[in-house]
């Protein structure tokens, strides 16, 4: 044991919290097979933590001490139940060694059985991330922009399938790879995104999470190198590359334009310009490639107002020919912005607002920036509030009350 | 793990695309599920024209001339499989001639 107790512990927790959660609930995954004992058991450690470490100090590797107490929590769970004692004999660790694929990862195992194609592509998605990064159903359901209650319902009948129908526990053999790999990378792409932007809390960035992704995809490309793999690793590399220019010295949030480009990461910025040539030499371009060809405009350019925006604006186009969602709608119209002023943006954005019936999240913030350029700073003051109200994060909302302080002092 | 596939199709395009390659393919599947002992039953049905649907409300056993649900889509065969796990079933399924122009469904079995 080493480490002060009290805040120190603390500390430790949370950050074994963001960077270990998904692997203990997997490793007892693979452990027990019951996805639900699984997680109490995760939980049960985590909170066993919390008094532990701060009494005893934080052990040597806190993952493996989370690991070992949740697999001693779910032993002693199972030897009480008398029903599930019968199980017993299958709590032997497997030699996690390698499997059929050769790549030896439990999260990896976690995210391929979530995402069997005998489960609904969005149910795949919702309980992988859950599963993985914890997080909480109200803010799985957040992220799909579906109800709670419909959320927990789903994740309830996925699990079940996965127990009931007995779908295996594994990265499946090569030739069952390509039925997998669609939700496996939406799994990733959303894994960083919430790293990127976590869905609540305090702290805009997830890092570990962004790492985590990065770490996965790269994995995934070399069991399926098809250059919507290599596409998703450049992007997440490209975007990840801006992560420290992103956070100001209050942690607010600091957005692209006004970003500090030389701190930018140039290993990562390489990293992911060589990994989108190495996607499009397949010629098979698809959605993620798009996206990672926007990140590299983004990454080439010295200044936002050097940037390339009518380039970035055909790569949306392209985009919203092959994915129109709302996410992608309200890019579009702050690329537009960029390139033909800010009255071109809220045009755009009129027909995008409200796209599918549903306000997106970030509509407002994107048309309160779009009004403060015009300098309609009234009409901007009243969208600021709205997306403050909107902002579930305390960095973005932090960067929303400055800007909404700047235009009405003006 | 025992999983019930239930084989159905379009009962007329069925008959009309029963060809001598299909039926040996048929018997090939078979073949190979009996050799490795994975198949516990298989049943091939008569056409659900000549089904015969059975209900009792108030005591009274009531009858019905033909399948529970109408409608071209109908069984025609069952196979009782045990393999290790929904991968296994499902390499087992889509080997099935029927998937060709049906469908086959998997169903977990209960076990007590």
């Amino acid at each position: 044991m080493n480490g002060a107790p009290g805040p120190a512990a603390d500390r430790a927790l949370a950050d074994a919290f963001r960077a270990d959660w998904g692997r203990v609930v997997a490793n007892l995954i693979a452990v027990t097979g019951d996805w639900d004992l699984a997680e109490d058991s995760a939980q049960h450690a985590f909170a066993k933590a919390l008094s532990t470490w701060r009494r005893d100090g934080v052990p040597r590797s806190p993952q493996a001490w989370l690991t070992t107490t949740a697999r001693n929590h779910a032993i002693d769970v199972i030897r009480h139940d008398r029903v599930a004692a019968a199980k017993l004999p299958a709590l032997v660790p497997e030699p996690a060694e390698t499997d059929d694929s050769g790549i030896a990862d439990e999260r990896l195992r976690l995210i391929f059985t979530c995402c069997h194609p005998a489960i609904a592509l969005e149910s795949q998605i919702a309980l992988a991330l859950r599963t993985l990064c914890g997080l909480s159903v109200a803010e799985v359901a957040r992220a799909f922009l579906v109800g709670e209650a419909a959320m927990a319902k789903r994740l309830v009948r996925a699990k079940q399938k996965i127990a009931i129908a007995r779908i295996p526990y594994r990265v499946p053999p090569a030739h069952l790879l390509p039925h997998r790999i669609i939700g496996v990378r939406a799994v990733l792409y959303l894994l960083f995104n919430e790293g990127y932007a976590a869905t609540a809390g305090p702290d805009l960035l997830r890092p570990d999470l962004c790492d985590q992704a990065i770490e996965l995809t790269r994995m995934v490309c070399g069991l399926m190198p098809d250059p919507e793999s290599w596409g998703l690793l450049a992007l997440l590399e490209l975007t990840h590359a801006r992560s420290a220019a992103r956070i100001g010295p209050d942690g607010e949030l600091i957005p692209l334009e006004e970003q500090d480009r030389t701190r930018w990461n140039a290993d990562l910025i390489a990293a992911g310009l060589s990994h989108v040539e190495t996607a499009l030499r397949r010629e098979r371009v698809g959605p993620y490639q798009v996206q990672a060809l926007i990140a590299a405009t983004h990454a080439m350019a010295p200044s936002a107002a050097e940037t390339d925006w009518a380039r970035i604006v055909r790569l949306y186009d392209e985009l919203i020919a092959a994915t129109p969602t709302p996410t992608v709608l309200l890019n579009r119209a702050v690329a537009v912005g960029m390139r033909d002023g800010p009255q071109a943006g809220l045009d755009a954005l009129g027909s995008t607002g409200h796209p599918q019936g549903s306000a997106h999240p970030l509509a407002s913030a994107v048309r309160a920036d779009l009004l403060r350029r015009l300098g309609d700073f009234a009409a901007a003051a009243t969208a600021y509030d709205d997306a403050i109200a909107h902002a579930t994060n305390d960095a973005e909302r932090r960067y929303l009350q400055k800007r909404r302080a700047s235009v009405i002092t003006s | 793990m025992r999983y019930l596939l239930l084989i159905s199709a379009d009962e007329e395009e069925a008959e009309a695309v029963t060809s001598d390659a299909g039926m040996k393919a048929f018997g090939e599947w078979l073949d190979d599920l009996e050799r490795r002992g994975v198949l516990q039953v298989h049943a091939g049905l008569h056409p659900s024209a000549n089904a015969t649907t059975v209900r009792v409300r108030d005591g009274q056993v009531l009858l019905t001339d033909g399948p529970y649900a109408e409608g071209r889509e109908q069984v025609g065969g069952l196979a009782l499989i045990e393999c290790a796990d929904l991968d296994d079933a499902i390499d087992i399924a889509a080997r099935h001639p029927a998937t060709a122009i049906g469908q086959v469904e998997i169903r977990p079995v209960r076990e007590s």
